[in-house]
């Protein structure tokens, strides 16, 4: 963190406004270019690039490049897609695969030095990719069901008991219809801004130490060497998110495609 | 750092802003792969499939046509081997058969040769003996001519005379041969 030293003491303890990013060039409408909305568009120049450019010219026996694009397809492709949703899942395993890159990279983000912030810490895009999965595993029910089948095999499990219907179907009807896109949102959100929170606490909490002079200088050294820790944790937590988020969008779609359950 | 002092608006409910370049961005990147990059590499897949599997069929076949062309190997040499027993029988026999032949003819050309020798000695005796009783005659008759001083003017007679004579030898030789007997 640069800046002059009162404005260090100003940032401990870290709170919701350390998530507000300035407009870049203040005469374009508001939030349409800072620091978030950059770094997605950079994650998706990069993906773009990185798949173009190791795909631009396949060969039987891959290069080097070419393997790990065809890796990350792989993993996604016969880890998520086939082995949840089985082999008709494979036609989806291009969005997820999609889905997964786009995560990963933009959670990876909250510990590339000079961005320092996945835009996933913002609600607003963990809500668009929530909604996508929403809709798919929607139409893809709907679908095959019919509406009428689709929202009845959700909202009723089969073998309860008619006495229990008023209760168990706003339960069943809420939690499968509606919480799904939310709770996926919120999932990746929560993680993504506790992750920034926390490498907040423990980067300015050294500063805030070295600041504080004496005996508080001491312990400073600790704080820096977890917020090094942390960091590692983040990167952790950050892939997992994003595997977490795609795991659970093919299990809704599996649970669209599955006959009565 | 680029941060704005407020409060929490875009943390926790959205800014459409950031919704709309959410969606652009995220529309972006899933139009350009889903559509150039991930369909390709499920072709290539297929085609790698296609390519190992074609190789083993083709070495399965490969291996098949070789087990094909020893067999039918053995069963020529086989056949060679049998043919080859036959046609050294066949000679085998053929020649005994012209060894017999040969001798057979052998033994008629030998045996016609030794009755021809035969024949041809029996002729030449014949014609000796013609000769010799003519000359044993004249000499005959210029001895006895001689002897007696005279010439026999008869020729009958001394023709008869002649004929008597040899009979009378002949008779007697006959007679000493069938005593030697």
């Amino acid at each position: 963190m640069t800046g002059a030293p009162v404005i260090r003491a100003e940032g401990f303890p870290p709170g919701i406004e350390n998530f507000n990013y300035r407009d870049w060039i203040p005469a374009l409408p508001d939030h349409f270019l800072t620091t978030i909305t950059f770094s997605v568009f950079l994650a998706v120049g990069i993906l773009i690039c990185f798949f173009l450019v190791s795909y631009r010219n396949p060969q039987l026996v891959p290069t080097k490049k070419q393997w790990i694009a065809e890796s990350i397809y792989g993993f996604v492709r016969d880890g998520i897609a086939r082995d949840i949703v089985g082999p008709e899942g494979i036609r989806f395993a291009p969005y997820f695969t999609t889905l997964f890159c786009f995560i990963a990279l933009t959670n990876v983000f909250a510990i590339v030095p000079f961005i320092q912030i996945s835009p996933n810490a913002h609600i607003a895009f963990p809500a668009v990719l929530g909604i996508l999965s929403w809709l798919i595993y929607n139409v893809v029910g709907i679908r095959k069901h019919g509406l009428w089948g689709y929202v009845k095999m959700n909202s009723v499990p089969s073998g309860t008991p008619i006495a229990l219907y008023p209760i168990i179907i706003p339960i069943e009807f809420v939690s499968n219809l509606i919480l799904r896109p939310i709770t996926l949102s919120v999932r990746l959100f929560a993680n993504m801004f506790a992750g920034h929170m926390i490498l907040l606490v423990f980067i300015l909490g050294g500063v805030a130490l070295i600041e504080a002079g004496g005996w508080f200088m001491a312990a400073s050294p600790l704080a820096f060497i977890m917020a090094i820790v942390m960091t590692f944790f983040e990167f952790f937590i950050q892939l997992l998110q994003a595997y977490v988020f795609v795991l659970l969008t093919a299990v809704y779609v599996q649970g669209s495609l599955a006959e009565e359950h | 750092m680029y941060m704005a002092a407020g409060d929490g608006t875009g943390i926790i409910i959205p800014v459409w802003q950031e919704l709309v370049v959410g969606i652009i961005a995220f529309g972006l990147l899933c139009f350009v792969l889903m559509k150039f990059v991930f369909p390709r590499m499920e072709e290539m897949y297929q085609k790698r499939v296609d390519a190992i599997e074609g190789g083993l069929r083709r070495a399965e076949e490969a291996q098949n046509e070789a087990n094909a062309l020893l067999e039918q190997y053995r069963q020529q040499l086989a056949e060679a081997r049998t043919e080859a027993a036959g046609i050294r029988d066949e000679a085998r026999a053929e020649a005994i058969a012209i060894k017999d032949d040969i001798l057979t003819e052998a033994r008629t050309e030998s045996d016609r040769i030794i009755a021809a020798g035969r024949d041809s000695l029996a002729a030449s005796r014949q014609q000796l003996l013609t000769e010799l009783r003519g000359e044993v005659g004249s000499i005959a008759v210029d001895l006895a001519g001689r002897i007696v001083g005279e010439s026999l003017a008869d020729e009958a007679r001394r023709a008869g005379t002649v004929d008597r004579f040899l009979a009378e030898l002949d008779e007697g030789r006959s007679a000493d041969a069938a005593g030697a007997r």
